[in-house]
């Protein structure tokens, strides 16, 4: 699905990622955890083509094909879905007008017809059913006016619309109440098929108990430094990050 | 310097997306009549003797010439305008052949193909539910439909030259009301010099049951285009007026002067919508349309209502400030305007709102869009007089920036003059969000139509008071005039 190889990348200058190694099977759930600072964000975002992050060395590949050489919209229609941690208020645009465009772009990238508008509302309201998105909230314009749990779900939404290959979630489960966090776990999990795959981007367990990740890797200043199963997000959380900054010194 | 590197990349794509060809640039091959360059006092006789007009009608215009002969040309604008040699125009140009046509089928057929390539096919209008159009191509009509329907219910709505000979007490009632003709430089001209344009006449109690609409074109070459309109809107009448407009790719430019005078009686509402898309002159700011439009309404009757409702991305310079004078008591204005420049187009546009009766209300609504390295200005004036008690306005200037080369300004002035009255303004400047275009370019959707988008939602709040098939029209122009070639 997804293989990363010695992948360096800066912004402003400042050297971020550096020499990360990863591979991400069909069907597997990776989480990456470390302290603030460490590079997740980084990776995230270097993965899904925002402009301002330079890939200074290393090579990415998506299925196959050069991951790094495509435009970020194509990466999209390719099947990689970032779930954002700030997810973006786009004014005066609706809801459903912005992801029924993203659907049909996909439609039409996979070579499939656009969806009619009876077609598209029954799979919208399928969806919405999923994460327990209220209706209003299609008709406002993007994530204006949402709350912290609104916007985040509605993430999860999108990503049930557009069905990624791989879904990368950064910090999905930052400023969720218990129920909320419930909820959006719940719509990641019954997205989950063995086709497809997932990178779980958290500071806490809390999320893992709900997605469940076949491996925990600890970003550490740009790298990753420890490689386990899903017990070493439990170690982490009892122990906090000290333990790897004297392991791995400063 | 990498994030340097970036931003200079991410503003090269910006251009990119923003440097679209003018798509409506061709030229219909009608033969016209000319008459010679220049401007006098004989040319002015002579317009009014080729239109075959009354005499109250040749005064008018005299009378307008005289005044215009001891103005200036404003310079309080922020706009550069290259000198304008009015003596190099010719100011009557009307087509030679002129046929009763009974149906479309008589219709030059250059003239039907010229409307296809606008995608606005003639055939199809008569079949659009409830849009009568009066077709101004150059100066004269060419064609009116929907009259009689509108006939049954003493709607007069024609073209100005058939209206001066067949209703010239109208005309001579109202002509000049709204606008004087000393009024302003381009105001003066246009009244000493109109060919046509259209006439509205709604009577008591009668709601005009579709919207109405010309499509303006300016077409010879070298020909100024000074189109009046006048809308008289009756007691307890309402009317919705659609104009809009594209012009042929010109190198040389085009002086357009316009004037649009609207008067609504007792409890009458004239809603005004305007989609503007002269052409704007090429990627480096050669050629375009000089636009110096004067609109204004004169809500003379207690309770009635004026709003403008304006869509402007055209023309290489734009002087617009649709107006209101609010008369009566209760009487309502309101302005909704969309403006964008791109490349090196300039628009000052914006609005006046005269408070005279007692608790008059207005709106201002702007939106300005500026992209490429084109200037962007709204100037408005809200007035309240002594005796307007109890008065409102609220004002909102929302202005926002594609990129680091364009310019957006805003001049509000306010001239309150009661204790009792309201006035609220409010303003934003804004640059388009990078993180905005990469949110929606991680849904799939490319850089060209997430500007497109983003611009409509900003926009929204004024192309909802658009008639449903203008609003569609206007949001693909909108994306339109900021299309590019993203690779």
């Amino acid at each position: 699905m997804l293989k990363i190889k010695n992948l360096y990348a800066s912004v402003d200058g400042q050297e971020i990622l550096k020499g990360i190694n990863l591979e991400i099977k069909p069907g597997e759930v990776h989480a990456i955890m470390g302290p603030n600072g460490s590079g997740k964000s980084t990776l995230a975002n270097v993965l899904a083509g925002k402009q301002e992050y330079e890939v200074t060395a290393g090579e990415v590949t998506f299925l196959g094909e050069n991951l790094l050489d495509k435009a970020p919209e194509t990466r999209a229609k390719d099947g990689l879905f970032l779930s954002f941690q700030y997810p973006v208020e786009i004014p005066g645009v609706p809801m459903a007008n912005f992801i029924k465009t993203a659907v049909n772009e996909h439609r039409v990238h996979r070579g499939e017809k656009e969806l009619t508008a009876g077609q598209f509302l029954k799979l919208m309201r399928e969806k919405m059913e999923l994460v327990e998105m209220k209706t209003k909230l299609t008709n406002r314009s993007v994530n204006e006016g949402f709350s912290g749990g609104e916007k985040k779900k509605n993430e999860i939404f999108q990503m049930a619309m557009l069905e990624p290959k791989l879904a990368i979630l950064d910090e999905t489960d930052s400023g969720l109440d218990i129920d909320a966090l419930r909820t959006v776990a719940n719509g990641v999990n019954a997205l989950k098929s063995p086709e497809t795959s997932s990178i779980v981007i958290t500071h806490y367990q809390r999320l893992l108990d709900y997605i469940v990740p076949d491996f925990v890797h600890i970003l550490y200043h740009g790298k990753i430094v420890k490689t386990a199963g899903k017990e070493l997000a439990l170690e982490l959380e009892e122990k906090g990050y000290d333990w790897i900054k004297s392991e791995k010194g400063n | 310097m990498e994030r340097k590197v970036e931003m200079e990349e991410q503003n090269k794509l910006l251009n990119d997306v923003t440097q679209a060809d003018y798509k409506y640039g061709f030229v219909t091959d009608i033969e016209t009549d000319i008459i010679e360059k220049g401007l006098n006092e004989d040319i002015i006789r002579l317009i009014s003797k080729k239109k075959g007009e009354p005499e109250f009608m040749l005064n008018f215009r005299l009378a307008a010439f005289k005044k215009w002969e001891k103005m200036e040309m404003p310079d309080w604008a922020y706009l550069k305008i290259p000198p304008i040699d009015l003596q190099s125009i010719s100011y009557y140009a009307a087509p030679k052949k002129q046929p009763k046509y009974e149906s479309l089928d008589e219709v030059d057929p250059e003239l039907l193909d010229t409307f296809n390539k606008l995608g606005i096919p003639v055939e199809e209008q008569k079949h659009l539910a409830g849009v009568a159009v009066d077709v101004v191509m150059d100066s004269v009509s060419v064609k009116t439909t929907f009259k009689e329907t509108l006939a049954e219910k003493g709607i007069i709505f024609c073209s100005f030259s058939e209206a001066v000979k067949e209703h010239p007490e109208l005309v001579k009632k109202y002509l000049g009301k709204a606008v004087p003709v000393s009024d302003n430089y381009f105001a003066a001209l246009n009244s000493a010099v109109f060919s046509d344009g259209s006439f509205c006449y709604i009577p008591k109690g009668v709601r005009c049951p579709m919207e109405l609409s010309t499509y303006f074109r300016i077409n010879a070459a070298n020909t100024g285009q000074f189109e009046r309109t006048l809308i008289v809107a009756d007691d307890d009448s309402y009317v919705s007026y659609l104009e809009g407009c594209t012009a042929p790719m010109r190198d040389e430019n085009q002086l357009h002067a316009a004037v649009v005078e609207i008067i609504t009686m007792d409890r009458a509402e004239v809603k005004y919508s305007t989609v503007q898309n002269w052409y704007p002159g090429n990627k480096e700011g050669v050629g375009g349309i000089y636009n110096f439009v004067t609109k204004r309404g004169v809500c003379r009757g207690v309770s009635s209502k004026i709003s403008w409702t304006q869509v402007e991305t055209g023309s290489a310079i734009t002087w617009k400030y649709p107006s209101c004078i609010l008369l009566g008591d209760n009487s309502v204005g309101e302005f909704n305007s969309v403006a964008l420049t791109n490349n090196f187009q300039q628009a000052d546009t914006g609005s006046k709102m005269i408070h005279i009766g007692k608790n008059t209300k207005s709106t201002i609504i702007s939106k300005g869009i500026s992209a490429g390295r084109s200037d962007n200005s709204y100037r408005g004036l809200v007035k309240v007089m002594p005796g307007a008690k109890n008065s409102r306005n609220f004002s909102q200037c929302d202005s926002l920036l594609l990129n680091d080369t364009c310019g957006a300004h805003t001049f509000p002035y306010i001239d309150v003059r009661n204790k009792s009255s309201i006035v609220e303004h409010e303003a934003t400047t804004s640059k388009i969000g990078e993180d905005q275009i990469f949110y929606c370019n991680q849904r799939g959707i490319d850089t060209e139509t997430a500007i497109g988008m983003i611009v409509n939602g900003y926009a929204k709040e004024v192309l909802n008071k658009l008639p449903m098939e203008f609003a569609v029209e206007a949001q693909k122009l909108l994306q339109l005039s900021l299309e590019g070639s993203v690779g």
